[in-house]
Formats: C-alpha cells, structure tokens, sequence
C-alpha cells in the first residue's frame, strides 16, 4: 500500500442508536484491506470508545481514520466542553458519564484507558469550552 | 456447537434468529458494562448479558461474538430489535440468571 486513505464520519451527539457506526464501518473496511485481526479489533475498540465518549460528553464531533503503510490513524475532534483534568480522565474506572448513561452499559470509566491500552500511541489536546482532539495510532 | 444447535435445545425464546445459523460457538462470555466488554469480548463466544439495547448490537459486531443472550428476563428494546432483524444478528433470551444460563451454554458445548 502505497498511497494513504482516509475515511470521515460524523458523529452526531445524543445519539446513541448510531454510535458504532463508525467504528463498525472501519472494521468492515479495514477487513477487505486484510489487515491482521488483532490491528482491526485495537481499531475498532479505539474508535467505539471514541465515538461513545463524543455522544456522551461532547455533542458529538468527527472521526478521520487515515490508513497508510504500516500505521492506521484516528483523529477524534469535538467542539465539546473539553477535559478539566486529562489524569483523572485516563484513570480507569473514573467517569463524569450521567445515571442514564450508565444504565445503558457505559460509563464504567473504561474509555480513555482503553483507548491508550490498544493503541501504539495517544495525544490528547483539550481546551475548556473548545473542544477536545485525541489523535491515535496503531501501527502494523 | 452451533447457533442452531442451541437454538435447538430449546432453552431459550428466540428473539431473532440471524442470517447465519451454522456458525460456531466456541465459548461463552458474561458481562454487561459495554466497555469492558469490548476489550474483553471473546471472539465466537455466546455472550450472556441483561443489556439489550442497539448498543449491546455493536459491540457483538465489533469484538466478533457469535450471539447475544438476553438474561433475567431482560429484553431487546425496538430500535434494538430492529437492528438485529435488519443486520441478521442472532438473539435469544430467558427468565434464567446469568450464570446458570451461562453454565448450560458451556456445558452444551463441551458435550
């Protein structure tokens, strides 16, 4: 694979009917690709808890996924109200997730942890009242 | 053991039957926080939850479980519903607990 490509979804917030379609899409994708199994679940487990965490906490946002040699990227922007404390956020087991959102199955504190557990490498920008930007890799 | 092989014992209601039948159970998985269930699913497993919701749907989809079955009498709410039918996902369900339910899965496949 030469040349890189690049997928974009919108990520609508509120909605939790649609989250997964993004990563489902990218997984189906990355499928066809024939990448290694174990790179297309880290994807896919990086770019779910991506999208829950856009629905539940930022009014959603978008997701670019580029695939190039050796390396899937995953940028993840919302215009939301960004992260006061990026530790306290990565602490497993530690969430601001609402009891309605909780009764859905989230909120277990599990998202950034997992997100930084799969991938090769995170960055988190957040700015309060601006929005926040986790950029992911997984190389292959 | 396969979904309709399960779906044969005749333990649990149908709420849908998927598009693929014949494909393998190789283990069994119980949990319900969906987070850790999508880095813990197991791929191929039956997976025994109380959360039946579209959410539930995407995270089978997404870590490769075989089929979900809905616990403690718990159901699949409508958009739910609707996702399987249309995505041809298998889901069944039960008055039982988890792990008794669980249990009848592992020992069904280890027969």
């Amino acid at each position: 694979m030469s040349d890189s490509l690049e997928f974009k979804y919108q990520i609508d917030g509120e909605d939790f009917a649609r989250v997964g379609h993004a990563s489902t899409d990218v997984k189906k994708k990355l499928k066809m690709m024939g990448l290694p199994p174990d790179v297309i679940r880290r994807v896919s487990i990086a770019i779910y808890e991506g999208e829950i965490n856009m629905v539940i906490h930022a009014y959603g946002g978008e997701i670019t996924v580029t695939i190039s040699e050796g390396d899937v990227k995953m940028v993840l922007a919302d215009k939301g109200p960004g992260i006061p404390d990026i530790e306290k956020a990565m602490t497993a087991g530690y969430s601001t997730a609402s009891e309605s959102v909780r009764n859905l199955g989230f909120g277990a504190g599990m998202g950034l942890p997992n997100m930084k557990k799969y991938t090769d490498s995170i960055e988190i920008e957040t700015e309060l009242g601006v929005g926040t930007t986790v950029t992911m890799h997984v190389k292959f | 053991m396969t979904i309709q092989n399960l779906i044969d014992t005749g333990r649990f209601e149908v709420v849908n039957a998927g598009d693929d039948l014949t494909r393998e159970i190789k283990d069994v998985f119980c949990c319900d926080l969906l987070s850790i269930c999508m880095s813990k699913g197991i791929e191929d497993a039956a997976w025994v939850t109380v959360m039946g919701n579209v959410n539930t749907l995407a995270v089978m989809t997404l870590t490769d479980m075989a089929c979900i079955v809905l616990a403690e009498g718990a159901r699949m709410d409508e958009v739910g519903l609707q996702k399987a039918q249309s995505e041809g996902f298998t889901v069944l369900r039960t008055e039982d607990p988890i792990y008794p339910s669980a249990r009848f899965i592992d020992d069904m496949i280890h027969a």
